[in-house]
């Protein structure tokens, strides 16, 4: 196990120095040499050096699974109030293409108490099978519960892929089934796709800090585990004609142990709620000058039905609550369209928002970075701009009579409580 | 209350900087830092012994220069600090991490707690605190950003979702994984920098904690990275003209255009 120069093949190109996430690599004398002990055996100069295949990453036989053995893609359909997650019809659809092109079905776990129809609507989402676990136990989310019934279903029915959101349940869930199977676990993925020769799941995700893309296998064990980040793929489609079979699980075959208790649920207020999953976020940064003015990003973001997102800097000063917070140490976020507003756009503000598929930027600053991200550049005092903008919103909205906005989530929301 | 706190060296990604002509990472002369969300969880591990009593250690798992980051947290008020440092843990992907880093705990020996921050900001991925859970046998909660109430059966903490907060209660032996906003980390003092240097910082090899060859490092790993690329996000920005009015209807109409609003 290691790795090494093949010294007659490199031509100390620095192709592999510039690619190394860990700087271990330097290249003296027309010679690439690997400091091993800043070395992560990542892979990444092996890549690089493809042209010379000159890094050889040296890997023992480890021992693998009967991969014949295992088939299916499986998704954990996450449920809160009896309301399935958007992001497990995110999973339903995207998992639907997989098992295809795999030849394989689509499953659904589901867990809770009394949960009604639920079960029926994940098949009209593409599920071939849902394993159905219900019991006032699993009432609501807790790990050690979750993860014996999961566990245990994955054991006996042997899937090939199984998928979380990355959802706080998700996040919390993914690491202690996988440990608990020993198998590999990818966090955050906004790329799945499967291997034309391997059949292997191929995993993207952004790795340090979005500044680059990792694609990452599990070649040697089963299942292969995901999570995915919500909102980045299209929710299934729903059939009410599709047919489908719902397993009951015997859950009691498992000791349901609890060393965590749920004492109490406090939902933040409507208006600011969810950054995360809205579809538009304006968000506001120290530009704004002070307290009082963060008020008309909550004004915009209201004319606009969308969620409000501070910088670090406004949260650090006490404008907006850290679950606001865009950016390395808060939370990503991918709406359809995103509004920086007196936000000069730090390396961590920007890993937090630049994958949103629109970006308007106000700054009084033309040099400031965000604007290197953004669609669209609005260059003026950010209060003057911004309450233009919510006056000109609120017009459209007027004339136009009715939403603007086609909010899928609404929608699905009101088709799932039928 | 003996509280093991987990820490982390990272690059320190303030500085990360990509090349645009070859669009890879410039990493050169980056600095190490301590994990941003650990020092959440060794402050949190100092408060928590400052009120119930008892010890806190830190420990890590990395190449030989982590040391650096173990001072630092010692010189914060610390007690002992362990390092898993051994070739053999090189390349390990999440599932070999909270494996090792059970087998060091369970070497540390009698603890009430542990804390991690909620996730390295580098591989981003906020598994090892759970998996190391798992792998322990004890309970987590993830995302905490207050403890209420802490007994020695039991701690109230408040967590982190999408929809706002839970207030959940853990039984002890347990392990949390704490966010921004539970507290302000202190600075060193002087008086704390100087006991850190005094202070013997353990040096851990496989050997030293039983690991079983096949569950560390690369061979541990059932994850592989195949391919690494640059992202483009840079846009074609297009800077809009005229009077704040003028600015702000051509923005609607252009939003509007591309169904967007």
């Amino acid at each position: 196990m290691g790795i090494r120069v093949i010294e007659e093949k490199c031509k100390g190109c620095k192709l592999c120095v510039a690619l190394c996430p860990f700087g271990a690599i330097t290249v003296t004398e027309k010679l690439a040499r690997i400091d091993i002990s800043r070395c992560n055996l990542c892979g990444a100069c092996v890549e690089a050096c493809e042209k010379f295949t000159a890094i050889e990453l040296i890997r023992e036989n480890v021992q693998t699974v009967d991969k014949s053995k295992y088939r299916g893609v499986w998704v954990f359909a996450e449920q809160k109030g009896k309301r399935i997650a958007d992001v497990t019809l995110e999973l339903l659809g995207k998992g639907r293409k997989l098992a295809d092109k795999l030849g394989e079905p689509l499953c659904a776990m589901l867990l809770g108490d009394q949960l009604g129809k639920l079960a029926r609507q994940l098949i009209c989402f593409g599920a071939d099978k849902v394993y159905l676990a219900q019991s006032p136990q699993l009432a609501v989310f807790i790990e050690d519960s979750f993860a014996e019934v999961i566990t245990g279903l994955i054991k006996e029915h042997k899937p090939n892929i199984v998928l979380l959101g990355s959802t706080a349940i998700g996040r919390s869930l993914a690491p202690r089934v996988a440990s608990r199977l020993e198998t590999g676990l990818t966090a955050d993925c906004t790329g799945l796709e499967i291997d034309p020769e391997t059949k292997d799941l191929l995993q993207t995700r952004p790795a340090f800090g979005g500044n680059l893309m990792a694609t990452i296998i599990c070649p040697d064990h089963r299942p292969q585990m995901a999570s995915v980040r919500p909102k980045v793929f299209k929710m299934a489609q729903r059939d009410e004609l599709r047919m489908g079979r719902i397993i009951k699980y015997d859950y009691k075959q498992h000791t349901l142990i609890q060393r965590a208790q749920l004492l109490a649920v406090v939902k933040d207020s409507a208006k600011t709620a969810g950054i995360a999953e809205a579809e538009i976020v304006v968000a506001g940064g120290l530009g704004l000058g002070d307290a009082g003015n963060f008020e008309i990003i909550e004004d915009l973001a209201q004319a606009l039905r969308g969620g409000v997102g501070a910088s670090r800097g406004a949260v650090d000063a006490g404008w907006a609550p850290y679950a606001h917070q865009v950016g390395q140490t808060g939370k990503t976020v991918r709406p359809k369209l995103y509004i920086a507003c007196g936000i000069s756009g730090a390396i961590q503000h920007l890993v937090g928002m630049q994958s949103s598929e629109v970006i308007v930027a106000i700054n009084k600053d033309p040099k400031a970075p965000i604007f290197n991200v953004a669609d669209y550049c609005i260059v003026g005092d950010v209060l003057e701009v911004v309450q233009a903008l919510t006056e000109e919103i609120k017009k459209v909205r007027a004339e136009d009579k009715g939403p603007v906005i086609s909010d899928s989530k609404q929608e699905s929301v009101l088709v799932l409580s039928s | 209350m003996n509280i093991i706190v987990c820490v982390k060296q990272v690059p320190d990604t303030l500085e990360v900087n990509i090349n645009k002509e070859t669009n890879t990472l410039i990493r050169e002369g980056v600095d190490s830092v301590i994990n941003p969300f650990d020092l959440y969880a060794v402050e949190e591990g100092l408060r928590l012994k400052e009120q119930y009593g008892g010890m806190v250690t830190v420990l890590s798992m990395g190449p030989p220069q982590v040391v650096d980051t173990l001072r630092q947290a010692l010189s914060l008020g610390a007690d002992n600090a362990v390092l898993l440092s051994d070739i053999g843990f090189a390349g390990a992907d999440t599932l070999a991490t909270s494996y090792t880093l059970a087998r060091a705990v369970e070497k540390i020996g009698h603890f009430d707690l542990v804390i991690c921050g909620r996730q390295a900001v580098d591989g981003d991925t906020a598994h090892v605190g759970p998996s190391l859970a798992e792998r322990l046998d004890i309970p987590h909660i993830s995302c905490v950003i207050r403890i209420h109430e802490v007994t020695e059966e039991y701690m109230v903490t408040v967590r982190m979702t999408e929809e706002g907060t839970e207030k959940v209660k853990l039984s002890l032996p347990g392990l949390i994984t704490v966010s921004k906003g539970i507290n302000e980390p202190r600075f060193p003092t002087l008086k704390g920098k100087i006991k850190a240097e005094k202070t013997e910082i353990e040096l851990w090899s496989a050997q030293d904690i039983n690991a079983d060859e096949n569950k560390i490092g690369l061979k541990g790993s059932p994850t592989r990275v195949v391919k690494m690329t640059t992202p483009h996000h840079e846009r074609q920005g297009q800077f809009l003209e005229g009077s704040t009015q003028q600015q702000v209807t051509d923005l609607v109409s252009k939003l509007s255009q591309a169904e967007i609003l």
